[in-house]
C-alpha cells in the first residue's frame, strides 16, 4: 500500500483494477491549506492519461504486475525485442508501450519486463544507464562564460541538458527516473 | 571540473539572492522597521490544521516566527521584521523545501491594505535594483510591475476562474483543490495579483472584517501563478484566538496529526497587542520569480537530497 506522500514520477499503482504509472507529479499546498498531490497517470494498458489530485491520507494499491528479468536485444521498426534471462524466450514490446523508457535502452541492457495478465506492458530500467553524446556544442577548456547547461542529443535520439564541459562523443550517466544528466563517465 | 557541478553552477543565482536579501533589509530598515531575531526552537507552535512542525527534542523548530514576533508587538515594539529559517515537515516539491527562508514584518496600526502597498514598493525596489525596471519575465509570463497591481477578492477569483463559488467549494470540501487547479495558475500573470478577503473559515490568524463577518482581512500575493506572501490584519482578541486554536487543534486530531501544546504565553500577552498588521513572504519564492528560476532548488545552496 502506498500513501499520497509516496507518489513520484514512475510509481506504478492500481486504479479501478488497472495498472497506472505516474508520468507527472507535483506537490502543491495552497496558503494555509492542505497538501495536495497533483498527478498525471497513464493507463499502462490503454495508454490513456488521466489527471488526478490526491490528499495526504489517500492510499493506493501497488500495481499488480509480474516482473520478469530480461535482456534488451535490438529493435526493428517500432518493435523492441527482449529475451527472458531464464527461459531464453523472446518477446516483442511495441514502442508505444515503452513510452520514454525507449530512450534509455542500450543493447544487452538488463531490465525487468512488466507483465499484466501474461501481456508485456512496459519495462523497468536500472536507475542509471550510460549513453553516448552524439550532438552538442563545442566547449573550449577554461571558458567560464558559459556557466549554464547546454542542450545535447544522445545516441538514442533523446535530448537533455548537460554541463558545458561534456564534449561530443563522451559517455554520460543518466538517471532514468528523472531523465537528467548525472555524471560524466571516464573511459 | 568540480565534482559538485550543480552547486558550482548556482553561483550566479546565489549572488543575486544575497543581493535581494541585503536590499530587503535596507528597504525595511529605511522605513523604520527594526530587525529582530527570535528563537528557532520553540515549545509550542501555533496549532494550524495543515502546518506540521519538525520536532526538536521536546520542543519544535518554528514553522514561522509569528508567535514570538507578535509577543514583541504586544510588548511595545511597533515596527519589526525578521528574515529567518523556518521548517515545515513533508513539504517538498518544485516550489517547496522543508527548510526555507521566510521574511516577516509587522506594524502597529495599519491594516492588510497598507501591507499591500508596502509589498508592492518592496518588490518594485528589488526589481529595479536588479536592473529589471518595470517588467519581469517569469517562465512564459511577462509581468508588469507598474502600479497599481491587481486586487481581487477570493469570491471574485472563484467567480472568474472556477466553476463553483467559494462558498460552494467550502461546503463541498473542495476549496484547496479548486484553488490549486483552477485559480492559482491564473493569478499574477500580466501583473501581480493580491487576492483578499478570505472566507472566515480560512481566516488563520486574521481578524474578521468589521462590516462583513463572513470574511477575514487576509490577502495573498501571487506573481506568475506562484504564491509569494500571506498577510493579515492581525486578530488581537485573545479569547477569539483561543477558539480558533481549538478548532484548528480539533481538525488536527481528526486528521490524526500531532497535537501541540497551547501557546499560553502568547495568548496571555495577545491582549496587550495593539491593532496591527503582519505579513509573511517566502524569500526563496521571491528569488525564484526575480531570477526566473523554475524550481526552488535553483535558488538554494543545498536541497535536503544533496546533503
Amino acid at each position: 500500500m502506498y500513501t499520497a506522500s509516496d507518489l513520484r514520477k514512475g510509481l506504478k499503482v492500481t486504479i479501478d483494477n488497472e495498472p497506472y504509472v505516474v508520468t507527472v507529479f507535483e506537490f502543491s499546498k495552497p496558503g494555509k491549506g492542505q497538501a495536495l498531490y497533483r498527478t498525471k497517470l497513464k493507463n499502462m494498458i490503454t495508454g490513456f492519461t488521466i489527471d488526478r489530485t490526491y490528499r495526504e491520507g489517500d492510499t493506493f494499491e501497488h500495481a499488480s504486475l509480474e516482473e520478469r528479468p530480461m535482456q534488451y536485444l535490438y529493435k526493428e521498426g517500432d518493435h523492441y525485442y527482449f529475451m527472458d534471462n531464464q527461459t531464453y524466450e523472446q518477446i516483442i514490446i511495441n514502442e508505444d508501450a515503452l513510452g520514454e523508457t525507449k530512450y534509455f535502452l542500450i543493447d544487452n541492457l538488463n531490465v525487468k519486463v512488466l507483465m499484466f495478465r501474461e501481456r508485456a506492458i512496459g519495462v523497468e530500467l536500472p536507475n542509471f544507464v550510460n549513453l553516448r553524446v552524439v550532438k552538442t556544442e563545442m566547449w573550449v577548456k577554461g571558458d567560464t562564460s558559459k556557466a549554464d547547461y547546454k542542450p545535447a542529443t544522445i545516441e538514442t535520439g533523446y535530448e537533455l541538458r548537460i554541463p558545458p564541459f561534456v564534449q561530443e562523443g563522451e559517455l554520460i550517466t543518466i538517471d532514468t527516473r528523472t531523465g537528467e544528466y548525472s555524471t560524466r563517465v571516464k573511459e | 571540473m568540480t565534482k559538485n557541478w550543480p552547486l558550482a553552477r548556482r553561483k550566479a543565482a546565489l549572488r543575486q539572492r544575497a543581493r535581494i536579501i541585503q536590499k530587503t533589509r535596507q528597504f525595511l530598515s529605511e522605513r523604520g522597521y527594526l530587525e529582530v531575531e527570535t528563537p528557532h526552537r520553540i515549545p509550542a507552535p501555533a496549532p494550524e490544521s495543515h502546518i506540521d512542525s519538525v520536532p526538536s527534542g521536546k520542543w519544535f523548530l518554528h514553522p514561522s516566527p509569528e508567535l514570538c514576533m507578535k509577543r514583541m508587538l504586544a510588548a511595545g515594539y511597533e515596527k519589526i521584521f525578521q528574515i529567518s529559517r523556518c521548517w515545515r515537515e513533508r513539504e517538498r516539491g518544485s516550489r517547496h523545501i522543508p527548510e526555507f527562508t521566510l521574511l516577516e514584518w509587522y506594524r502597529k496600526g495599519g491594516d492588510y491594505l497598507s501591507l499591500m502597498e508596502e509589498c508592492e514598493e518592496l518588490i518594485q525596489t528589488l526589481a529595479t535594483d536588479l536592473g529589471m525596471e518595470e517588467k519581469i519575465t517569469y517562465q512564459e509570463h511577462n509581468i508588469s510591475l507598474t502600479s497599481p497591481w491587481e486586487r481581487m477578492t477570493v469570491e471574485e477569483a472563484f467567480h472568474r476562474y472556477a466553476k463553483i463559488s467559494a462558498k460552494e467549494a467550502l461546503q463541498q470540501d473542495l476549496f484547496d483543490e479548486v484553488m490549486v487547479q483552477d485559480i492559482d495558475p491564473r493569478l499574477g500573470i500580466e501583473r501581480p495579483t493580491f487576492i483578499y478577503d478570505y472566507p472566515a473559515k480560512r481566516r488563520a490568524m486574521a481578524r474578521l472584517k468589521e462590516e462583513d463577518q463572513t470574511v477575514a482581512e487576509r490577502f495573498e500575493l501571487y506573481l506568475g501563478g506562484l504564491e509569494i506572501a500571506n498577510a493579515f490584519s492581525e486578530l488581537a482578541d485573545a479569547e477569539e484566538q483561543r477558539k480558533v486554536f481549538q478548532l484548528e487543534t480539533e481538525t488536527r486530531r481528526l486528521l490524526g496529526k500531532a497535537i501541540y501544546p497551547v501557546p499560553e504565553r502568547f495568548l496571555t500577552e495577545l491582549e496587550e497587542m495593539p491593532p496591527s498588521a503582519g505579513i509573511a513572504l517566502g524569500v526563496d519564492r521571491l528569488v525564484m520569480v526575480l531570477l526566473n528560476a523554475k524550481t526552488i532548488d535553483e535558488v538554494v545552496a543545498f536541497t535536503p537530497e544533496e546533503l
